[in-house]
């Protein structure tokens, strides 16, 4: 299953085995979480109104792992930003288990790209910080915390400060800080994408346990397709200018996920079907401002030929 | 050496501790050869003999030209000349007259009967400045915070204060005089003028630059308003915050002098024009060292005390 499969004869990634369809049906029948219905948001400038994000719906089902990819400059940030109630939308409605979304709250844990840990708070009291603003007492909170920090494996690191910690840690404990107000959903802008590779690799698998092991939907933002294969159910993806979805592809790789499947079949399949969308959607998006190669001007000595 | 000037680098510690010192001991250095290197400056001659002329009296000083004229026409009329060697003028006295003076300023006492001993008025000057200071900064802090969290709040006092800020708050001495009297109020008002303009402003400012993201991440956590000043601007900040105290009671202590002229003179001001009255230029210079060593100690305590209290503070070890 593993062996290298040429393009041509890769199955289409809606093909999907009893064993993932199956998954699919139990999915489906849970809550719909949250439920964004023809949301749009325009940016008024002194120079005129963007249309950043147009009619985008979708649901997600409890337990569900979202990915959101699409080209740059496709609003996938806002909409997490909309979804977390730190910007607000121009029209169309967000529900999370039914209640419209309008400010930021308890119920939306978030994790951001960069690192916002408090750095004047130990990494127990970080932990602990949404804990005791929604009225834990200090002793519960601490308790909490320490568990949470168990479950990441960060226990020794309790009375470090965020400075002490790579940046690996830090968005681990980003995590947990995040997940132990326990929210409804949790909300992921791009959290890995100032972390080096295997970092990030690392990352990945420690979320999908994380994840295994508490019930939480993930709403998660990416610009890395395979890290949206490896991560999720299904996978929404956006177009640029404005944001629109394109599709919501349900990934055919079966559960549990492991590096070993970067290079099956059904990865491949829906890799590629993510690649033709979203250059697809960049090709009428970007080409204005990415220029291109052909005249570039050589630059070195003609005498020191390489080749 | 030539680690010294690689653009944005630290130094070794080595090189910190002996360029640090050099800081000091070079201007001491130079202030050594001018008044002991004879060829060096001394503009002047300090009579130690007047001889025949009769206008002349010991330790007299006067240009070296006149001087020489004075010997010339005393050897012409074949009478004894006036003896004497190169001096600099009163006004710059030695490293060591100054050392000495450093010890005996505060032994000395008062050339008048009720007048204050040096240690006195060094005090009376630090309760100023610490009144002024505190009641700046009970306004200030909380105004240039308020004015940095809420974009509203900064619009409406910011632009007046960015106008009064440019007002020379030596210029409400008369009108703090008929107000207040003549004693302490009016120099505490001047230093609490010269000092909250800039404090509102650099605060509010540096409440500006705490990073949104954090704020963002609170509020994702559920933290509402109030808590969120009180549990992330204000944490956030505070080191910040901590180092714009230090550098804006520096600004405090270069109102002091003025603001001590102001009405009857007082302090560390009143003692400094007492001994340049006399010509006591020693005591003066001194007296003027008092202050810088008094503030850079401050500054230095406070300092440290910083490092102990913001242990998670990066920006420390850059400066520090």
């Amino acid at each position: 299953m593993n062996k290298f499969v040429p393009l041509a004869t890769l199955p289409s990634y809606l093909d999907q085995s009893t064993a993932v369809r199956e998954r699919f049906t139990r999915l489906k029948s849970r809550d719909v979480i949250l439920k964004v219905d023809k949301l749009s948001k325009v940016f008024s400038t002194p120079k005129g109104s963007t249309l950043a994000l147009d009619n985008i719906s979708f649901e997600t089902h409890r337990r569900e792992f979202v990915c959101v990819v699409g080209p740059s400059g496709c609003g996938k940030s806002t909409l997490v930003r909309i979804l977390a109630g730190l910007e607000q939308h121009t029209s169309g409605d967000v529900l999370l288990e039914g209640k419209p979304v309008t400010e930021p709250g308890k119920d939306r844990g978030m994790v951001f790209q960069g690192y916002t840990l408090f750095p004047w708070l130990t990494v127990k009291k970080n932990v602990m910080f949404g804990l005791e603003i929604n009225g834990s007492s200090r002793f519960e909170a601490e308790q909490q915390a320490l568990q949470w920090l168990g479950l990441i494996g960060l226990e020794k690191f309790a009375e470090a400060y965020p400075h002490q910690l790579s940046g690996g840690m830090k968005q681990r404990v980003a995590i947990v800080r995040a997940l132990a107000n326990q929210p409804r959903i949790l909300l992921m802008d791009e959290p890995f994408g100032a972390l080096d590779a295997q970092t990030r690799c690392r990352m990945q698998a420690h979320l999908l346990e994380i994840w295994r092991k508490i019930d939480i939907t993930i709403v998660f933002i990416t610009h890395d397709l395979d890290e949206a294969i490896f991560l999720s159910d299904r996978i929404l993806v956006l177009s640029a200018h404005p944001g629109e979805v394109q599709e919501l592809i349900e990934v055919p790789v079966a559960h549990p996920r492991s590096t070993a499947q970067f290079i099956s079949p059904e990865f491949l399949a829906t890799k590629a079907r993510l690649e033709e969308l979203i250059h697809k959607g960049a090709a009428h998006g970007e080409a204005e401002d990415e220029g291109t190669y052909q005249m570039v001007t050589r630059l070195t000595n003609v005498a020191d030929e390489v080749e | 050496m030539r680690s010294w000037f690689q653009v944005l680098r630290p130094i070794s510690s080595r090189a910190r501790l002996v360029l640090g010192s050099m800081s000091f001991v070079l201007p001491i250095l130079i202030w050594c050869v001018v008044s002991y290197v004879p060829f060096v400056w001394h503009p002047q001659m300090l009579v130690t003999d007047p001889g025949s002329v009769d206008y002349l009296q010991v330790g007299m000083r006067m240009d070296k030209a006149a001087f020489a004229d004075a010997v010339k026409e005393a050897n012409d009329e074949h009478k004894d000349p006036p003896k004497g060697y190169a001096s600099n003028p009163i006004y710059l006295p030695a490293p060591h007259e100054v050392a000495a003076s450093l010890y005996t300023a505060f032994i000395t006492p008062p050339a008048t009967l009720d007048g204050p001993w040096l240690h006195q008025s060094l005090w009376h000057s630090i309760q100023v400045i610490f009144w002024g200071f505190v009641i700046s900064s009970i306004l200030g802090v909380p105004i240039g915070i308020m004015c940095g969290t809420y974009a509203g709040f900064a619009r409406l006092n910011e632009p007046f204060i960015e106008f009064f800020r440019y007002l020379p708050a030596p210029a409400f001495g008369a009108l703090a005089v008929a107000i207040l009297g003549i004693y302490d109020g009016p120099k505490i008002t001047i230093i609490v003028i010269g000092t909250f303009f800039q404090q509102v402003l650099i605060i509010a400012n540096t409440t500006r630059k705490l990073d949104v993201a954090l704020v963002e991440a609170a509020l994702t956590l559920g933290t509402k308003k109030l808590k969120l000043l009180s549990r992330v601007v204000i944490p956030g900040i505070l080191p910040d915050l901590y180092r714009d105290q230090r550098i804006l009671l520096g600004w405090a202590w270069t109102y002091l002098i003025v603001a001590e002229l102001i009405g009857t003179s007082t302090g560390i001001t009143f003692f400094i024009t007492q001994n340049a009255r006399y010509q006591h230029f020693a005591t003066v210079y001194a007296a003027i060292m008092m202050i810088g060593i008094i503030g850079l100690g401050t500054d230095i305590a406070l300092a440290l005390l910083g490092k102990r209290l913001f242990p998670w503070d990066r920006t420390l070890d850059k400066s520090a």
